[in-house]
This record gives C-alpha cells, structure tokens and sequence, in this order.
C-alpha cells in the first residue's frame, strides 16, 4: 500500500509549526526511515500518518483513499503503529495483548476465529515472543515488551507499519533485535515508515532516508546519499566519521564527542 | 486465565445469587422457614398471612434492590477502573455521590410529599454533579482529557459536599437530620416494587451497554493512542462510559444511597480471579456485587436486631480491611 503524504502543515498550537508543508511519498512494499533532531516533525509526521493528529491542511492518502474518508476500522485494517512507549493499566497475558491486535478484524462479540489465531500465532513467531505468551506484559522486560507491542501490530496484518522511535529505551541486544524483524518485515514487502535516532541502524534496515529538519523534509534518498558527513553537521550538528561497513557494504556513522571551548 | 475457568466462576456465582436471594428472604428478625418462603414466592395461599406479606412486600424486593444496587456499582467500578486505567477508581470518582448526597439532602429537607421525590433529587444531583465534571474536562478541541476529569472530579465533589454539610448544618438536627445521615451511609431500608420497578430496566440497560463496550475497554487498556490504532475511537468510548456509568451509578444511589466500597473491592477481587479481559470481568463482577451487597444487608439486618445498621457500614468494614490487605499482599501488581 503506498503512503501519499502532500502539503501537510500542522501546529499542536495553531501558532507554532511542527510540520511545513511536508512531502513525502512512501511506496507499495518500500522501508522508509525519517530520521532528525528532537523537535524535528518525526513524531508529529507518524502521527499524522496515523491519523491520531489532522494535519491543519495537506491531505494524506492511502493508496488513492484519503486517510479521512476511511472508517476507524478500515483505517486499523491497513495501518499499524508501535510507539516509544505504551502504558498498560491492567495484568493482561503477552497472548492477549497479541490478540487485541485481532480487534479491527473482529466483530464485536466474535470468538477468535481460525484466521484470528493463525494471525496471532503467526505474529507471535515473528515478533520471537512465543515464549512469553503467558507471561503477564506488567512482568517482561522493555525490550520484551516492544515486541509484544510489535507481534500486536503484526497481528494485526497491517499493509503499513509505523514505527515511532521503538528502540530508544532499549539495549543493543533488544535494539538489534527489534530492528532485524522490521528489517525481515520489510524485506517480506511491508511497506514500512520508521522513526528513529540510530542513523546507522536505520541505514541497514531500510530502503530509504528521509532527514527531518524543523517541520521540513530537508533531503531524502538511498543511506547512503543522506548519511552524508555535511548532512549530518548541517542538521545535527555534529561532526561525524562516515564510512562503509566492512562486510554489510552499508553506511555507518560513528559521531564524535565534542570538546567545548574554554 | 483460562476462558473456561471464566465460565466456571460466572456459573458458581449465579448459583451463589439465587442462594442469596433465598438467604435474603429467610433470614431477618423474624426467621422464616425456607419451606414458607418457597410457598410465600410462589403464591401458595397456605401460608401464614404474615410471613406471606413479609416474604412477598418487605424481602423479596429488598432483596432484589439489593442484587440490582450491588451489580451496578460494580460494574460502574469496572467501567471507571477501565476508563481510568486505574485500579483504585470507583464509580464515586466523578463526584457523582456527593452530587447525589446533596440533591437527597435538598429533597428531604425541603420537599414534603411524595416518595419520589428523594430518589429523583439524588438522580438529578448525581447526573448534575458529572455534567458540569465532563463540561470541565472537554477541551476546546472537543477532546476529553482524563486528567482533568478526575481532578475536576475531586473539586466538583468536594463542592457539593461542603453544599451538603452546609444544608445539614442549616437543618438544626432531628428527624430530618438523621434521614439525611442514613441515606448518606446508605441502606436499603427503602426497598420496595416501586424502586425495584424503576431501577431494573436502568440496570439492565447499563450493564447490557457496558458489555457491549468490553471489548473497547480492553483495548483502552493499551492506552488512548493504542486504542485508537486498534480502531477503536477514545473519545467517543469515554462518552458513552460515561453516560452508562452516569446512569447506573446514579439509578444505584437514588434507590440506596452511597453505598461505598462494592465498586472499588469487586471489580479488584475478580480481576484476580478472572483476570483483567472486560468480557468476563463486567458479567461476574455484576454477579458478585449483587451477592455481596444481599449478604452485606442481611448482616445489617440482624447484627444488632431489632435495630439496622446503615449497610454502608458493613461494606465498608468488609471491603476496607479487605482492600489493605490485597494492598499489602500485591502492592504494586494492582
């Protein structure tokens, strides 16, 4: 499913910009990473995306539908999203979590249909959390958690995954891990909108960079025609090495400290 | 938490409440035999007059006010615990019983005559009460935010409290005074067909449409935003919470006054015992609430017989020391 994103301009309050006419387009099976500063439109884009926030004018579609005209549950049926974080009032199993991802595609009193579980099951496998299924969600790791969160998303046999920041509170163990199944879901032609900080993690995971600067996209292209030594002083602002890894031929960025002025 | 354990524990209990509305009608200052009581219930004119008039006009309805009062403060608890995402919410966090405590105490106080009159100045205090919380918590972009109505909810009803002391201080004692006490404490002292006529279609309603609004609880548990990217829309979820809540809750306390604890105790005590899924935690709290507010009356009745404890008392002395123990033994996990 192609992602359509034109002239979307939003302020949380009416007055101060988080995005300027934004442009993007993200096609049918493609993985498209948005990276840039905090306060860059990272976030508010996938928002938008997602239809949690209306952009105050520009219009997002979904292959040729525009996001608005769709119903709360068409829109589910296409698009999925795993945030940073998610809050989790009650002691629910990893399995049940998994299921709610069932929710767009049940009736509302339905039992768990034999598509229900396979769907489950399958996103269970992928997401490498079949052996928490019992496990209370209150009671796993971070790092276990957004997998659940991810195998919920998957459950929910999205065309469109986004992903906002998912890896930020986690260690490199649960980052590499979590970033190989987006890589995986991508490769399997998932069409994929990331937000993340890891520049080098985000070249080896995705087809494409989108660099975000103050509500604008300010380059986009292969890694590494955005990972670029002048892109990421202009837009970050700090200096950085960037080279080819030696056995993944992709890019890498490896900043360094800076040494303030007496 | 297996679904058939759920079933199980969803039979165990009706079985429980049909037991409790035996127990309800046998039990009392004046002990009636079961065998009088199946007779009572069922028409047999054999029986003694008077235990036929009290079987049929005093306990049978006190009964099911009771069983009907209980499982829609429970289910409200649920609701507000749900909505919420926070297990110490109770149907009363809106300010609903102290809206209802001060249409009572107006009602009693000032307005002689018909016996409705009180339930319906509780009803409209109540309705009032999360009106002017839900105006409060309604931000000018039409969404609703949680955090203002539970703060708007602890203002609202700190005011309308500090309304009734002031009605009360205002009526200089006697009998007036201690109506308006009882009916705070709450009690069913004022069963009869008529409330019972009233409340069951109210409470029928209401659990029937929180049912129908599991699911969307359950999802609701993964947060607004997670919520929504399941398909489900918060703001119109909190909405209809609310009016459902609004009228089960206040239906509940205009029928029995504010009976404490039933909502917040029940919906914790279930979730242990069926887990968190709102599709088998709404029917088996509505079950258990009933019977523990039957039983919680029929302690009342008979602890100091022939006087009557207000049965928010014993909930209260039930569902307290009850509550801090499952504080202490699972804490956090709440």
């Amino acid at each position: 499913m192609r992602v359509e994103v034109r002239s979307v301009s939003f302020a949380y309050d009416g007055r101060t910009p988080a995005l300027r006419g934004v442009r993007l387009d993200v096609r049918s099976g493609e993985s498209v990473a948005l990276i840039g500063p905090n306060g860059s439109g990272k976030s508010t884009l996938l928002k938008v995306v997602s239809g949690v926030l209306r952009p105050d004018s520009g219009t997002v579609r979904l292959d040729a539908s525009p996001l608005v005209a769709l119903s709360a549950r068409q829109r589910a049926r296409c698009l999925a999203m795993v945030e940073q974080e998610r809050p989790m009032g009650f002691d629910f199993t990893v399995r049940e979590v998994v299921a709610m991802g069932r929710i767009p595609h049940r009736g509302r009193f339905a039992r768990e249909s034999r598509d229900d579980r396979r769907a489950i099951e399958r996103a269970m496998d992928l997401a490498d959390i079949h052996g928490l299924a019992d496990r209370s969600i209150r009671a796993v790791s971070g790092g276990e958690r957004q997998r659940v969160f991810l195998g919920m998303a998957l459950a929910q046999e999205p065309n469109v995954l986004l992903l906002d920041e998912p890896t930020t509170h986690l260690d490199l163990r649960h980052q590499v891990g979590f970033m190989s199944i987006v890589r995986e879901q991508a490769r399997a032609g998932m069409t994929v909108l990331i937000a993340i900080h890891d520049l080098t993690l985000a070249a080896q995971a995705t087809d494409r960079i989108a660099l975000m600067s103050d509500g604008r996209i300010v380059v986009s292209g292969t890694p590494n025609e955005v990972l670029t030594q002048a892109n990421v002083r202009r837009v970050f602002g700090v200096d950085a090495v960037v080279g080819e890894h030696p056995e993944l031929g992709t890019t890498y960025v490896l900043p360094s400290l800076v040494r303030r002025a007496d | 938490m297996g679904r058939r354990r759920g079933r199980w524990i969803l039979f165990g209990l009706a079985v429980l409440a049909v037991l409790s509305l035996l127990a309800g009608i046998v039990i009392g200052p004046v002990t009636i035999p079961v065998r009088d009581a199946f007779a009572g219930l069922l028409g047999d004119e054999t029986v003694s007059t008077v235990h036929r008039v009290i079987v049929r006009q005093i306990r049978l309805p006190r009964v099911l006010l009771g069983l009907l009062v209980g499982s829609a403060l429970a289910v409200s608890g649920v609701a507000m615990q749900g909505l919420f995402r926070n297990p110490l919410a109770s149907p009363y966090v809106l300010g609903i019983a102290s809206g209802a405590s001060t249409g009572a105490a107006l009602a009693i106080l000032f307005a002689t005559g018909s016996a409705f009159l009180l339930p319906l100045g509780a009803f409209v205090g109540a309705a009032a009460a999360v009106a002017i919380v839900y105006g409060l918590a309604r931000g000018r972009d039409r969404r609703t935010s949680i955090f203002t109505l539970i703060l708007a909810g602890v203002a609202v009803g700190a005011l309308f409290s500090a309304v009734t002391s002031f009605l009360i201080f205002l009526s200089s004692g006697g009998e007036k005074l201690s109506d308006v006490l009882f009916w705070i404490m709450g009690g069913l002292g004022r069963a009869g067909w008529p409330s019972v006529a009233v409340l069951a279609p109210i409470v029928a309603v209401g659990i029937g449409g929180v049912i129908v609004l599991a699911r969307d609880l359950n999802a609701l548990s993964l947060g607004e935003e997670g919520a929504f990217h399941v398909g489900v829309n918060p703001d119109a979820l909190y909405r209809w919470l609310l009016v459902l809540t609004t009228a089960l809750t206040a239906a509940a306390v205009a029928m029995a006054g504010t009976i404490g604890f039933i909502g917040l105790v029940i919906p914790h005590v279930m979730r242990l015992l069926v887990g968190p899924d709102h599709r088998r935690l709404i029917p088996v709290s509505a079950l258990a609430g009933g019977c523990f507010l039957v039983w919680s009356d029929v302690a009342a009745r008979t602890v100091l017989a022939p006087a009557e404890l207000p049965v928010g008392v014993i909930t209260a002395f039930l569902g307290a020391p009850f509550f801090l123990y499952l504080l202490k033994t699972r804490g956090a996990r709440l």
